[in-house]
């Protein structure tokens, strides 16, 4: 039997705020445990939250590049239950006023694209960090973390592959890492997903029963997840047997998911309106100033990309994935008009070198005009596409311009033919018997005698020439 | 009863607090009476009545986003019950 | 306290001398009134205040020796709110209103004895046991603000801080005869105050005159960024004038003379009402439809606020831990069940149970609302009057141990005082009489929002007319 996936997701992403969401704490990762803390994110007795703005307008942010509506009433709401990295006894979160509503993405899948609908944005603090220890009958609690500023995402159950839930979250990821509001960062927690997951057999129109997922901390383990999950499902259901509506974590060691809690343990969370707080009302103002910030977003920058330079668009893609690259893309073509040739050099050379020395483009030796001259030199048979390596590279070291590694190296590439055919003469004369070969027939020896010239010249030689040099030199 | 002991119970785990057996049926009891009084609250009709969390008509209390000195580690560690390395230690918790 | 001032300033009084006298009379007093009593910051800001009136600083304040109720927070000085689950709580911050008071330069004495988490009109279930009524040791002094209130009328402190949830300033200071202000929602920071119901706390002060109380008001109101629910506006500093009561227009609402109300409390409260008709006041018949449900909302809402507020106090990070306990659920719920006491928990409890699945609409969510019809009653009410007044309490002070096993009929006595909570308005309560076995009786008088001026006004106007104020147990 065939049968439909149905996927939703729940996305939480932790914010580039500098502080809290209720309090003046760093919300600096990596600290020393319970430095980032104050009274109020410890959650002492008697102390009061105070909500951060640039929560707010993060959110607004997010549900404007979502296509969301943005609540003009807010309204926060407590989550009451136990556990020792969560201070105060209860979350303060959003419930029945979000602050985004009704929204959607548009993704990429296939060569098509396809609609995913959010259903709701809101605005909520993270809580602690605990830390286990195999060896011990003691768990930790750091509350660096607790306060931290989350917007929760979630979708519509309007995905039907892994392939689509994966894309979906790629380009969730892209943009609100453009938006300049979540470093992206899967490994260390700052954007993370749950998925609720059915399947049921192909074209019924009654849902299956869902299971929740969590633990998936890349987009390996999500499609890993989510594919154990549907095989799982489908055999369940194949054997007559019932899908049970539970949370499951993932086991990426085992590559298994299992079950966390079931139904019956699932929590009251007794929600109530937070009376700490007050109403948050978001007006058209504050709409309209945010969406003067707003960047031009992935997708639509993708395609452009595509459209507007011709290049393909498993390049535009590639250069479009960070919104500093695609920045410096576009900075390079401000001084040289070849956009293919711009758009090799980044997806070789300069991410490369970025990703091994970890650097940040806007921090780069080798700015967008120093890449343009360089490749206009290459273009205007100066130097070698070889040569060219090593400029690249002495730039990144030295940040010196090309041209004036190219002069105080040497690495003018020769284009004199005197000068190659004396030095070609040279290496024929010292090489009788392999001249006698090629004269034989072995005509292959061709490129012997041009890699011999061009280590003569270290690379220098015009390689086209080089070429017709030595063979007429043979052929005489 | 209109509260009763196995919902006493189920409450009780909610509040994370124990009671003997002598308390739950207190609680029945006393639960049940103060909750008989409260549905005095069913005559009113409160149909297009909004609910009132504030009794206040302000809006919008926010801060910048600007830092604040957190508190000295030892400040935030001096009323822990149990620390460890500088963090708070609870009995373990098995996920 | 203005009285103490003055005499800081011609008769000689020390300041120093006055505060080692009543920290010996505190350290001496039976009545069980101080959980903490800071010897050593008092007098080190006793000696500071000495200084500063020597230098001819004329703040009122200085130098005043006040007692600060233990669910408010005190930076260095144990903050317990009467409970096990925090006997060891030394907060690492001052509240608010404590800043305020210290930037006065007051002398804070010490940490008064309250009903656990201020739960409670008697202070019986504080973990030290009960205060006892300076006026009848066998009689409560109220709750949940009793210590405050025993402190000011035994003269252990000049005036004191309560909070006041359902009644907790406005009772203790009726029965222990001292008058006490329940503030507007919003006009004096919470920070700092343990919450117990965050919709319907509020810190206010207790002294034995009015124009004392606005004094202490003057100091503690305020905006404060701390607070999301502190009101920003305009507070302008309380006339001690009396006030000019001709046309004032009091309310009486026929219900709060109803069935229930003792008949000596009636009396002196009527007859404080003629006085305010002596004095030119204009007595109206207000009606309050919705008063009624006062109490069941009151209790819905406190208790599902409380049952969140109190949930922090789990032995993680300050607090008592039972230390004997098998996992980390068994550590919860070991440390919860011996760390608070039974009227605690039975509000937990409650409040759980109001909140949890399949019950909050007919709960939670129906009490918001009748909220909501007890607040527009206040309004209509307000249209016909300036001030409402009745009793502060249906009965006079009853025995410390009289109503423990009762815990409907204890909740029903706060009738009067819990809808100025519920609709967040100023009330304040002054002596009005005595019972035969001479025991205090107060009056309530409620105002509309920010109308402390007012209430406080016709306080200090009735008390230049009457001398139950003046009376000493």
């Amino acid at each position: 039997m065939d049968y439909d996936v149905v996927i939703g997701l729940e996305v939480h992403i932790q914010l580039l705020t500098d502080t809290k969401i209720f309090c003046g704490c760093l919300t600096k990762f990596g600290d020393a445990p319970n430095t980032n803390v104050c009274p109020v994110c410890l959650g002492m007795p008697g102390v009061l939250p105070v909500l951060n703005e640039k929560v707010v307008d993060f959110g607004i942010k997010l549900g404007l590049a979502t296509n969301s509506t943005i609540s003009e009433r807010n309204i926060f709401a407590r989550k009451n239950y136990f556990y020792p990295d969560l201070p105060k006894g209860y979350q303060i979160t959003q419930y029945d006023y979000p602050l985004c509503k009704k929204g959607f993405l548009e993704i990429d899948v296939d060569g098509g694209s396809k609609r995913i609908g959010i259903t709701r944005i809101h605005m909520e603090e993270d809580a602690g960090k605990l830390i286990h220890d195999e060896k011990e009958d003691y768990s930790y609690v750091d509350f660096n973390r607790s306060g931290v500023p989350l917007l929760e995402i979630v979708s519509e159950p309007d995905m039907s592959s892994t392939k689509e839930a994966v894309a979906y979250l790629k380009e969730l990821r892209q943009i609100v890492m453009y938006l300049g509001i979540c470093d992206g960062n899967m490994e260390q927690g700052s954007f993370r997903c749950d998925a609720n997951i059915s399947v049921k057999p192909k074209g019924s129109s009654t849902y299956g029963i869902r299971t929740e997922l969590k633990n998936m901390n890349s987009f390996r383990n999500v499609q890993n997840a989510l594919e154990y999950e549907i095989s799982r499902h489908v055999e369940l259901i194949e054997q007559g047997k019932q899908v049970e509506q539970e949370t499951r974590l993932w086991d990426a060691g085992l590559g298994v998911t299992r079950t966390m809690r079931t139904k019956e343990e699932s929590h009251d969370y007794r929600y109530f309106p937070e009376p700490d707080l007050i109403p948050l009302i978001v007006d058209s103002v504050w709409i309209e100033r945010v969406k003067k910030t707003l960047p031009e977003l992935p997708r639509e920058k993708r395609h452009r990309f595509a459209k507007d330079y011709g290049i393909p668009m498993y390049d535009a893609e590639v250069l479009t994935q960070q919104r500093d690259v695609a920045d410096y893309f576009e900075a390079c073509l401000k001084f040289i008009d070849a956009p293919k040739d711009v758009s090799n050099w980044i997806m070789t050379e300069v991410l490369r070198v970025l990703k091994e020395e970890s650097i940040d483009i806007t921090k780069f030796n080798v700015t967008p005009e120093m890449l343009a001259n360089m490749i206009a030199l290459i273009k205007k048979g100066v130097i070698s596409g070889k040569i060219a390596k090593g400029v690249f590279e002495e730039m990144h070291r030295t940040g010196k311009a090309a041209y004036i590694i190219v002069e105080e190296k040497g690495l003018l590439q020769i284009t004199d033919e005197g000068v190659l055919r004396e030095k070609a003469k040279a290496i024929l004369d010292s090489h009788p018997k392999e001249v006698k070969s090629y004269k034989d027939g072995k005509v292959q020896l061709l490129g012997f005698f041009v890699g011999q010239l061009m280590k003569e010249t270290r690379g220098k030689a015009n390689p086209k020439l080089a070429n017709k040099v030595i063979k007429g030199l043979l052929e005489e | 009863m209109k509260v009763d002991l196995r919902e006493v119970e189920h409450v009780s785990r909610l509040a994370r607090i124990y009671l003997t057996d002598t308390e739950k049926s207190k609680f029945s009891a006393e639960l049940s009476s103060i909750l008989e009084y409260m549905d005095l609250l069913s005559e009113v009709d409160t149909t297009d009545v909004t609910p009132t969390v504030h009794t206040l008509s302000i809006i919008n209390a926010l801060r910048h986003d600007a830092r604040k000195p957190s508190i000295p580690h030892d400040d935030a560690l001096q009323n822990a019950p149990s620390e460890s390395n500088g963090m708070f230690s609870v009995p373990k918790v098995i996920e | 306290m203005l009285e103490i001032a003055r005499r800081f300033r011609r008769d000689g009084l020390n300041p120093v001398e006055h505060v080692r006298h009543i920290l010996k009379e505190a350290h001496d007093d039976k009545l069980n009134v101080f959980i903490s009593i800071d010897d050593e910051g008092a007098l080190a800001s006793a000696e500071k205040a000495e200084q500063r009136i020597r230098n001819g600083d004329e703040g009122t304040l200085l130098g005043i020796p006040i007692a600060v109720k233990d669910n408010i927070c005190t930076k260095g000085i144990r903050t317990t709110c009467a409970s096990n689950i925090l006997s060891n709580f030394v907060p690492p911050y001052d509240a608010h209103v404590v800043e305020r008071l210290k930037q006065r330069g007051c002398v804070i004495i010490g940490k008064t004895n309250m009903d656990e988490f201020a739960m409670g009109s008697t202070t019986a279930t504080s973990n030290i046991g009960p205060s006892r009524n300076p006026w009848n040791i066998d009689k409560t002094p109220g709750g949940s603000s009793g210590g405050s209130a025993a402190a000011v009328a035994a003269g252990l402190c000049a005036g004191a801080l309560g909070s006041d949830t359902g009644g907790s300033i406005r009772q203790p200071a009726s029965f222990c005869g001292v008058t006490g202000l329940k503030p507007t929602y919003g006009s004096v920071s919470r920070f700092g105050l343990v919450a117990f119901a965050s919709s319907l706390d509020q810190i206010g002060p207790i002294a034995r005159t009015a124009m004392d109380v606005a004094v202490l008001y003057d100091a503690i109101k305020g905006y404060d960024p701390k607070d999301s629910t502190s009101v920003n506006k305009d507070y302008k500093v309380t006339s001690l004038d009396e006030l000019d009561l001709k046309g004032l227009k009091i309310g009486i609402p026929p219900m709060f003379f109803g069935e229930g109300l003792n008949h000596e409390v009636e009396k002196a409260v009527r007859e404080g009402i003629s006085i305010f008709k002596e004095l030119g006041a204009e007595v109206v018949e207000v009606k309050l439809p919705h008063i009624k449900y006062g109490v069941a909302v009151y209790y819905i809402v406190a208790t599902a606020e409380a049952s969140s507020n109190l949930a922090r106090y789990d032995g993680v990070r300050y607090g008592w831990r039972e230390e004997n306990s098998r996992d980390l659920v068994d550590m919860y719920a070991s440390t919860r069940s011996r760390g608070f006491n039974d009227e605690v928990k039975r509000r937990i409890m409650l409040g759980t149970y109001a909140l949890s699945a399949g019950y909050y609409d007919q709960y939670y969510e129906k009490a918001s609302r009748v909220r909501t019809l007890i607040i527009e009653d206040f309004k209509e009410a307000f249209k016909a009057c300036d001030i409402i007044a009745g009793p502060t309490t249906p009965t006079p002070p009853f025995g410390i141990y009289d109503m423990l096993d009762d815990p409907l009929s204890l909740y029903l006595l706060d009738i009067y005082t819990v809808p100025a909570n519920l609709a967040g308005l100023p009330a304040l309560s002054i002596p009005c009489g005595f019972t035969t076995s001479g025991l205090p009786i107060g009056m309530q008088l409620m105002a509309p929002a920010f109308g402390e001026d007012l209430l406080l006004g016709a306080g200090i106007t009735f008390q230049a007319h009457t001398s139950f104020h003046e009376e000493r147990p």
